[in-house]
């Protein structure tokens, strides 16, 4: 179906059904329980998951595939959010050039850094790209102020151009279609938003996981884990590997630009703190987190943090007051201290520590978990194809 | 005129002259031997000429063309396949999926996109692959993981890697090191089965004798950097320069 085996096929269904249905699974917790604090099914968060599953999809091209660590992934994240204000300031709300010059603009920024980064591999690739990022960084802070709006952040104001807006929608739109448009269903005790920005990311989101099978099952995607594998076989096999991995570096930071597209199509800024070399460590601990190199992990761990991100900050000291009231004073003064340190403005590290307790106990990331707890209940078959071929490997 | 023609070929490392006025001339579809005692510069010269050192003086020809300058995939697209010390092989990758990676570098060149198709639908390729795995009693582990096999089924699997490619030239380094006799022997039977069923020429730099003798049509001695004798096996075996190098009292 569609050119994928079987396999795959069900998985891109999985995923399609996941993310359309990500509205009621993400708030199964009744509006008034206790519970609701953990639900998640609301416009920004849901738009974020399917936005940095995008993200670690493309990330994973490349890192999951080559095993190349690019430490800069941030900045195509940035440059695509820049280029999509730009696209509103200039011509008008629709998300549709925006998302596009988007792509193009960071494929554009990914050839010249893939280029010169390239020239190393190992640590030398990653603090290449590192450097490459923060240059971006403190260059949107600074000299091009005029591009990017410094310390503000590009946003579009009521005397900009506009030349296409004609009397269109002031906000993000598809074709009319706003963005923070929505509908809500409440089922008794139950409440669920369906925004039609979330859904917009949604399409795009299995759209990029169906290129993304594509090409892990490509002669590419073959050729890019022989890279990982043995780059010295490779040349004497006839296959030049340089411009396989640029290829790659491009397409996953093409990825990172449409993820920066549509953060700016969800919400009309664009900051230069999405490119600070912290978001890029974010879309790396995101892959690893769910599995490098397997097909769905990166999406499962894009969603793990975001959805950890949001439930833990969310956390501060009062309501862990009232879930600590049954204790004694005296410890329930410990016991939260203790946990506030995680909590709140501390949650990194929180992930920190989810990140440590993943990386010795499960190298594999989640799908190595879930494939380790379908044995333990006896429902895991046999090692097959597909985990051999998309066999993760520790973080090198 | 050879397949393989090395001319005055000089190599210097700082003080150290790996090869002086080397001259070797490789013949269409025989088996030529280099043999020497340790430090002859049996490596230096293979990788003269696949491209991982380029000689300071020289020239080196294959088929007609120089392949001074070039990168080793260029030289792999020119037709010479070569076979590692220690196997070289796709560890991650399972033996049908290292098969593939030479076939479509054949049949596409150093570099072409195909970031779509499926590789499953590349079903001459799959086709020629299992024959090759076949020849080569490989094909019951084809979904094996190539990492885990043992290092003689890891050698035979570089060769099948680098026949498939039906090179013209096919360059062997040590083929037999650090390996069984047992291992060996079927090394030795498969590279006379090759020698017997394909037209090919093979380059082969081995230590061990037997190898040399139960194979080669021609044998080059090098020691110290220079060639010593170019002749036939059973010219060389009495040879009073080669027991000489071997025997270290050239110095």
């Amino acid at each position: 179906m569609l050119g994928l085996n079987k396999k795959d096929f069900s998985l891109l269904i999985v995923v399609a059904a996941l993310a359309f249905f990500a509205p009621i699974i993400l708030n199964i917790f009744p509006k008034d329980s206790a519970l609701s604090f953990f639900n998640g099914g609301y416009p920004d968060l849901m738009q974020r998951f399917a936005i940095f599953g995008i993200f670690a999809i493309g990330f994973n091209i490349l890192f999951g595939l080559t095993g190349y660590l690019s430490f800069g992934h941030a900045a195509f994240l940035g440059v695509g959010s820049y280029a999509a204000v730009w696209m509103f300031k200039l011509l008008s709300y629709n998300v549709v050039p925006a998302i596009i010059l988007s792509v193009i603009v960071a494929a554009l920024f990914s050839v010249v850094i893939g280029y010169v980064s390239l020239r190393r591999s190992g640590i030398y690739f990653s603090i290449l790209t590192l450097a490459f990022a923060e240059m971006s960084y403190r260059l949107a802070y600074s000299v091009l102020t005029p591009l990017t709006n410094g310390e503000t952040g590009l946003q579009v104001y009521t005397n900009d151009p506009q030349i296409l807006k004609g009397d269109g929608p002031s906000v993000p739109h598809l074709f009319g279609l706003e963005m923070r448009a929505r509908t809500e269903l409440d089922i008794g005790p139950w409440e669920f938003t369906f925004p039609v920005g979330y859904y917009l990311c949604a399409v795009i989101l299995v759209i990029s996981f169906y290129i993304a099978i594509r090409i892990f099952r490509s002669p590419f995607g073959l050729t890019l884990r022989a890279i990982k594998s043995n780059q010295n076989r490779l040349r004497y096999t006839g296959m030049n590997p340089k411009p396989y991995m640029l290829t790659a570096f491009v397409i996953s930071g093409m990825y990172a630009g449409l993820a920066g597209g549509l953060l700016a199509a969800m919400d009309p800024l664009a900051g230069a703190e999405r490119m600070q070399w912290t978001a890029s460590g974010e879309v790396v601990i995101m892959t690893i987190l769910g599995g490098a190199g397997t097909l769905i992990g990166p999406i499962l761990g894009a969603g793990t943090i975001k959805y950890l991100e949001n439930v833990f900050s969310k956390m501060n000291e009062g309501l862990l007051h009232q879930w600590f009231s049954f204790l004694p004073d005296f410890m329930e003064d410990g016991v939260i201290w203790v946990v506030s340190k995680f909590t709140g403005e501390g949650w990194h590290l929180m992930l920190g520590a989810l990140f440590m307790i993943v990386i010795i106990f499960l190298p594999g990331g989640l799908i190595e978990g879930g494939q380790r707890l379908m044995n333990a209940i006896g429902m895991g078959k046999k090692k097959d194809e597909q985990s051999n071929s998309a066999k993760s490997e520790p973080a090198e | 005129m050879g397949i393989l023609e090395v001319k005055d070929v000089n190599k210097r490392f700082g003080g150290l002259k790996a090869l002086s006025d080397v001259n070797l001339s490789v013949q269409e579809n025989t088996v030529h031997a280099i043999i020497g005692p340790n430090g002859a510069g049996k490596s230096t010269l293979l990788n003269c000429l696949v491209g991982k050192l380029i000689p300071d003086t020289g020239s080196v020809m294959f088929d007609g063309k120089s392949v001074l300058g070039r990168k080793p995939f260029e030289i792999n697209q020119m037709g010479i396949s070569r076979v590692f010390q220690t196997p070289e092989i796709f560890g991650n990758l399972t033996v049908m999926e290292n098969m593939m990676i030479p076939l479509l570098a054949k049949r596409d060149g150093a570099y072409r996109l195909h970031a779509i198709e499926s590789i499953d639908h590349e079903k001459d390729l799959v086709e020629t692959a299992e024959q090759m795995l076949k020849d080569v009693n490989m094909i019951d582990k084809r979904n094996m993981h190539s990492a885990s096999m043992s290092r003689g089924d890891k050698r035979r699997l570089e060769m099948a890697m680098c026949l498939v490619q039906n090179p013209k030239l096919l360059l062997l380094d040590e083929p037999t090191a650090g390996m069984a006799r047992a291992d060996t022997n079927n090394t030795i039977d498969l590279l006379k089965e090759i020698k017997a069923t394909r037209d090919i020429t093979i380059a082969i730099i081995e230590h061990d004798m037997h190898v040399v003798f139960s194979l080669a049509d021609r044998i080059t001695v090098l020691a110290q950097g220079t060639p010593l004798v170019e002749d036939l096996p059973e010219n060389i075996k009495g040879h009073p320069k080669v027991q000489e190098a071997y025997l270290g009292e050239a110095h």
